[in-house]
């Protein structure tokens, strides 16, 4: 009989909060109360633990067991307390040494026969309780790989409760029969490594792709079905560089929260979500009652956020991506509590050109009528367009060009050299900032501490014609440096700022043509800047995959 | 003219045999003197129920302490423990018939000849016959 206490972990949101879970056993009839804002799967770990003791050969005691769960105005969910639950009853009743408890923080959701469960959001609890000052830590051995992830800590991986017991009185811990597999781990096995190789054609939207890869810019593309959209985004995470251990540790911990295993160690690669457009928009902002739960825009931390078929989701959801998209984080406000997320993710956007398809399409014949092709495209409002850095159309590619295009192609892992490049020339120019790499860059910090590129007056002329938003002048002043980077510039160059100009112009109520230099120049509204023997804009198109030569011409023509 | 009862689990013990509550109730009595307690009366019925138990014990004014005491038997923990079995309608009832049984006898608690009244339970596991009986007292349970 007496009192013992042991520790566990709340997570609101990614922040985790030390639990102190104490049990007493005093006079009184046998009962037990559970007190300390447990829900409704926390309170029943009292008839899980009950149960569990009981078939590990031991007995809940036959007197009043209070279990108080402190802070006791923290509100507390889930079932990982089953573990330090346990553990508490069992020293208090004197079968474990109470004193081997300090200084360990336990997690584990417990069957009826005393095994042990996996729990959502390991890796984050078990980070926070290392930032606490613990230890040590018990958590279910299915899990103690993922554990291992956080340095500084002492991991016991343990199967039964049984193991438990011994583990804590210094006995030799018996075998546990094997592991049933990770119930959620069959969701995510990973397939064949998708490779750009596979992507025929395209070459202006492939170049765009490095582009958006190299400075992680918003990505619009507009073409008809079929033409590699989705595709080309799939192919998107295997160009961007791997992560590093400080991301990693967020992206992992992101995704524990979401019930992703992670014994095979920290994401590396950086994530892809392709919620389909039915989704809600909890389900992409995240949220939920009580507590919220991380969504897309959140598992597509330092990822992709790719939306298939844009103008099919609810104008409401789309959206809801502006403030993610400006601040990088989410917060989510329930009455008990402010959950925020960080959710600085890539946003690629796919549509088609009208409901039928083929609106873009030369030669194709669109039935649609010109009210609905113009009802579909306000579908995504103008507020998310101006955000996409780059915005593209996708012609079809036609069959004799096939030939030719296969010869064309790039592998996944050249490009992604190329990306690999030009991040590094950002980071050496950011370094100290605490950005990475271009589309992080603050707009002062552009416009007034960085060198201005030559042809800021294209800029200028746009902005004065009502073309382009302010946001839309850094935006192009972004893509003008990841270019640069791309060409191996110190400061970007005239061409440069044109191309930039001209991928962000990809005006979706012009033709299949947006990207074009004719447009450029109508849409500056002065044909005369556009002369030819611009050393740099050669450059760009010596670039392999890469269309730009003078006439920016449709695809048939620009391969050979 | 009735049958004979087949034999079964429920058959009554044998007449020179006590009942399972029986023993148990002896072993509890046993328990409560061990402890240096003085019986008062044992299976005091009236037309509300019955109290198996009540004892005294001194207390440092020099007057006694009523304690009335509910006894539960188990031959074993299939069904949980003996002390389980005890709900909170078994002790609202003891409570009361605490109270007809001060009334029974004309006292009256706090001001009389007893200092103050408790309610204990008595948990009695008999193990089938073989080992020693596991006796769990409960104080002051309602």
């Amino acid at each position: 009989m007496g009192l013992a206490s042991s520790w566990s972990v709340a997570l609101l949101g990614l922040e985790g909060r030390i639990v102190e879970v104490e049990a007493d056993i005093g006079a009184g009839l046998p009962r037990t109360v559970m007190v300390g804002l447990p829900d409704t799967a926390l309170y029943e770990s009292r008839d899980r633990c009950k149960a569990a003791i009981g078939n590990s050969g031991h007995r809940w005691p036959d007197r009043l067991v209070t279990i108080n769960l402190s802070p006791a105005a923290l509100p507390k969910a889930g079932a990982h307390y089953d573990l330090a639950v346990v553990a508490a009853v069992l020293a208090a009743d004197d079968v474990l040494p109470e004193a081997q408890l300090a200084g360990t923080v336990f997690l584990g959701e417990l069957s009826l026969d005393g095994r042990l469960r996996p729990v959502r959001g390991l890796l984050p609890a078990l980070l926070a309780a290392s930032r606490a000052g613990f230890r040590r830590a018990v958590v279910p051995q299915q899990q103690a790989g993922e554990a291992a992830l956080v340095g500084e800590l002492e991991v016991f991986g343990i199967a039964t409760l049984t193991q438990l017991i011994a583990l804590f009185r210094g006995e030799p811990v018996p075998e546990a029969a094997p592991d049933e597999p990770h119930p959620e781990s069959a969701a995510v096995e990973d397939g064949e490594p998708l490779d750009l190789f596979d992507v025929v054609g395209q070459p202006e939207a492939r170049w765009a792709l490095e582009v958006a890869a190299a400075g992680r810019h918003h990505l619009g593309m507009l073409g008809p079905p079929g033409v590699g959209k989705t595709m080309l985004a799939e192919r998107l995470p295997g160009l961007l560089p791997r992560l590093s251990v400080a991301e990693a540790l967020e992206v992992s911990a992101l995704h524990s929260l979401a019930g992703r295993p992670l014994e095979s160690g920290l994401i590396r690669v950086p994530p892809y979500a392709d919620p389909h457009h039915s989704a809600s928009m909890v389900s992409i902002v995240g949220g939920g009652p009580r507590i919220a739960k991380p969504g897309a825009v959140s598992l597509a931390h330092r990822g992709v956020l790719f939306l298939d078929e844009a103008p099919e989701f609810p104008s409401k959801v789309l959206d809801s991506l502006r403030t993610p998209l400006e601040s990088g984080t989410v917060s989510i406000w329930r009455s008990e509590n402010q959950t925020r997320y960080p959710a600085r993710f890539q946003l690629v956007l796919a549509s088609n050109p009208c409901p039928c398809g083929l609106a873009a399409t030369p030669g194709a014949r669109c039935r649609c009528a010109p009210q609905a092709i113009r009802r579909y495209r306000e579908k995504v409002s103008e507020p998310i367009r101006d955000r996409l850095d780059l915005q593209i159309t996708l012609l079809p590619i036609r069959r004799a060009l096939l030939d030719a295009a296969l010869a064309q192609r790039e592998t996944t892992a050249a490009v992604a050299e190329r990306v690999q490049e030009a991040r590094e020339r950002q980071r050496h120019r950011l370094r100290g900032t605490g950005w990475s790499c271009n589309g992080e860059v603050a707009g002062p910090y552009l416009r007034g501490r960085l060198p201005l590129p030559d042809g800021t007056e294209l800029i200028d002329r746009a902005s004065e014609s009502g073309r382009l938003s302010a946001r839309g002048v850094d935006k192009v002043l972004r893509v003008a440096w990841t270019l640069a980077d791309l060409d191996g510039c110190d400061v970007p160059n005239r061409a440069h700022v044109r191309t930039a100009l001209a991928l962000r112009s990809g005006d979706p109520s012009a033709d299949g043509r947006a990207v074009s230099s004719e447009l450029v120049e109508s849409w500056l509204d002065t044909p005369a800047v556009l002369p030819g023997g611009i050393s740099a804009a050669e450059d760009v198109a010596t670039e392999p995959g890469a269309a730009f030569d003078e006439s920016w011409a449709p695809v048939e023509e620009a391969l050979p | 003219m009735s049958t004979p009862r087949p034999p079964g689990p429920h058959r009554k013990p044998p007449a020179d045999r006590p009942t399972l509550g029986a023993r148990g109730e002896q072993l509890a009595v046993d328990h409560l003197e061990a402890e240096g307690l003085a019986i008062v009366d044992r299976n005091w019925r009236c037309r509300w129920g019955e109290i198996d138990i009540v004892a005294a014990e001194p207390v440092p004014d020099g007057r006694r302490r009523l304690v009335f005491c509910e006894v539960k038997t188990r031959s074993g923990r299939g069904y949980g423990s003996p002390l389980e079995a005890v709900t909170y309608a078994k002790l609202q009832r003891l409570r009361r018939l605490a109270g007809h049984w001060l009334e029974a006898r004309g006292g009256r608690a706090g001001g009389g000849e007893w200092a103050e009244i408790r309610l204990d339970v008595v948990g009695v596991l008999l193990d089938g016959g073989t080992g020693t009986p596991e006796i769990d007292h409960v104080k002051a349970v309602g």
